[in-house]
């Protein structure tokens, strides 16, 4: 399959450093499933679906920072949607997600609705001015905020919210977010690992789970086709959190 | 079931099925997965003496019959990657480190520092400034590479030969005048893909290799030419996703097959060829060794 092309029909501002683009096709992707997103002359990269037909990114690099200059009428190429993602289960579900982490959960929580699940959101940001998707979760049920500097909601990191929510009321928990905040949720809630699907990053290179630039030690899991939402009992026994391969191979510190 | 295992290029295997470098090679995690999986031996991802982060992406692109790729050598470097073959040795099939650099002295130093079960020289990737092929393509360049990593080290030494030039069995030939232990045939061809929509070259690189089902009639004549000609052992790779493909590759004149782009369906390939070779050879009554090179005229008569 070659790079699909898209026209970006929309792009709207959610925060600082955010910014949400509307595609001209819906790729019917599952949410937590990802695209990669070529910008022409400058990189391919893999991006979370926000909804059927939107993707939420951060700036981060060169080739965010190209897509942002991208207007609508501009157009980029598509691959996907590629791997795995979140599988609705039980009848009353959990977000967690931290920054931009929350965007596949706001797209999992409005499936999740619509199909008749109780939802309930735990997300965490730096400060009130980074919150995105406030209205999107509200709509779906109790929504706990916290911001690190306590601009709005509990303050701290999403873990301090953990105290308001008892997690066997919930038959099955989400998390997307930087490593370290998902990480330290996971090792703080061992017991509920076997029910918590997580959405991790690593660095993709073919996207295909051939060139094993993903593999995440110590069994070698693909996350590009595998991945990349992951059971939590498992991202406890591997790498995450711990260490992270970057693009020449060589181990380094996980970010966030 | 007839025995599958087989002493080839030097090295003792259970099978003749490796996993061909650059597939799932970075890391000594999957190399054991592949390991666990069926495979023979392993090559690991090419490695240099510098790290490099490849090239922009796209990398991959599907075409008919195959893949383009321009990973563009992204490696940690030798320095930072024994750890990584020492963790794939724990499976114990051999493990073969496929390296790279741009001139003899820089392959020998590689070789000296790292430990493995083999070496596998990269001078046929076809899509890197400096590297791979513009070396490869050289026969005297091919020669003296082979010489300087035989001499510094005592491991097995394959050679794997690019087939973008117009007489492969020279640059055979010139790998084992070097010393080379066996030969691996062939790496991808150089290609591209061009996306009609724009005018952009689809690959970051613009330029790549094909791989994949498209090129295994020219792996099959180009392990054939080699195994006609040559006194050391030909390891076929090129499009080999069956066992019907791994069949014709030995009968090419293959002692052992790499599997590659095949990988795309997962790793059950191993097992899935490895199963139909047995099977193959019940049913036919016959050995490996009477397989290898049966397209050849004299076993033929």
């Amino acid at each position: 399959m070659r790079p699909i092309n898209s026209v970006i029909q929309e792009v709207r501002s959610e925060a600082p450093l955010i910014r949400t683009f509307r595609l001209d096709r819906n790729l019917d992707p599952t949410p937590g499933q990802y695209v990669m997103v070529w910008i022409r002359g400058v990189d391919e990269i893999p991006m979370s679906f926000s909804g059927p037909d939107t993707i939420t990114v951060q700036s981060v690099g060169e080739a965010s920072a190209a897509l942002f200059a991208l207007g609508a009428g501009r157009t980029v190429g598509l691959r996907g949607p590629l791997g795995n993602g979140f599988v609705l289960r039980g009848k009353r579900v959990l977000l967690i997600g931290g920054g931009v982490g929350t965007a596949p959960l706001a797209f999992l929580g409005e499936q999740a609705k619509g199909a008749g699940y109780e939802v309930a959101s735990l997300l965490g940001f730096r400060s009130r001015d980074d919150l995105i998707f406030q209205d999107r979760f509200e709509a779906l049920g109790e929504t706990i905020i916290t911001t690190d500097d306590g601009s709005l909601g509990i303050q701290g990191r999403v873990a301090s919210g953990l105290k308001e929510l008892n997690l066997y009321d919930y038959d099955q928990i989400y998390l997307c977010g930087p490593e370290m905040m998902m990480w330290d949720i996971i090792s703080r809630t061992r017991e509920h690992a076997q029910k918590t699907q997580a959405c991790i990053n690593r660095y993709f290179k073919c996207a295909a789970g051939i060139c094993g630039s993903c593999c995440l030690d110590p069994d070698g899991l693909r996350v590009c086709v595998e991945g990349p939402v992951i059971m939590a009992d498992r991202l406890a026994e591997s790498e995450f959190g711990r260490y992270r391969r970057g693009p020449t191979g060589s181990k380094g510190p996980c970010r966030g | 079931m007839p025995s599958l295992s087989i002493h080839a290029g030097g090295l003792q295997l259970n099978n003749p099925i490796l996993l061909a470098a650059g597939i799932l090679g970075t890391t000594g995690a999957s190399l054991c997965r592949a390991a666990r999986a069926g495979a023979g031996g392993v090559v690991t991802k090419s490695v240099g003496s510098l790290p490099r982060e490849g090239h922009p992406g796209p990398t991959i692109v599907h075409v008919d019959g195959g893949l383009l790729n321009a990973m563009g050598l992204p490696n940690p470097s030798y320095k930072d990657f024994q750890d990584e073959i020492d963790k794939a040795r724990e499976s114990k099939v051999p493990v073969i480190a496929s390296i790279f650099g741009s001139f003899a002295a820089e392959f020998a130093q590689i070789a000296r520092s790292l430990k493995a079960d083999a070496f596998e020289l990269n001078l046929s990737c076809p899509h890197a400034e400096k590297y791979g092929s513009e070396l490869g393509r050289y026969p005297d360049l091919v020669e003296s590479v082979t010489g300087a990593v035989k001499a510094a080290s005592n491991v097995p030494v394959w050679v794997k030969l690019t087939p973008n030039t117009a007489d492969i069995v020279e640059l055979g030939l010139a790998a084992q005048r070097g010393g080379a232990d066996a030969i691996v045939a062939i790496n991808t061809l150089k290609a591209m893909a061009i996306d009609i929509e724009t005018g952009y070259p689809i690959l970051g690189n613009r330029f790549g290799g094909l791989s994949g089902p498209a090129i295994k009639p020219v792996a099959v004549r180009c392990v054939y030419e080699l195994a006609g000609r040559l006194e050391i052992p030909v390891i076929g790779v090129g499009g080999v996703s069956t066992w019907e493909d791994a069949v014709e590759m030995i009968m090419a004149g293959a002692s052992a097959v790499q599997v590659g782009t095949a990988l795309l369906r997962g790793y059950g390939v191993f097992e899935e060829i490895t199963t139909g070779l047995s099977r193959y050879l019940e049913r036919k009554s016959m050995t490996l060794e009477d397989l290898c090179g049966l397209a050849g005229k004299e076993k033929l008569q």
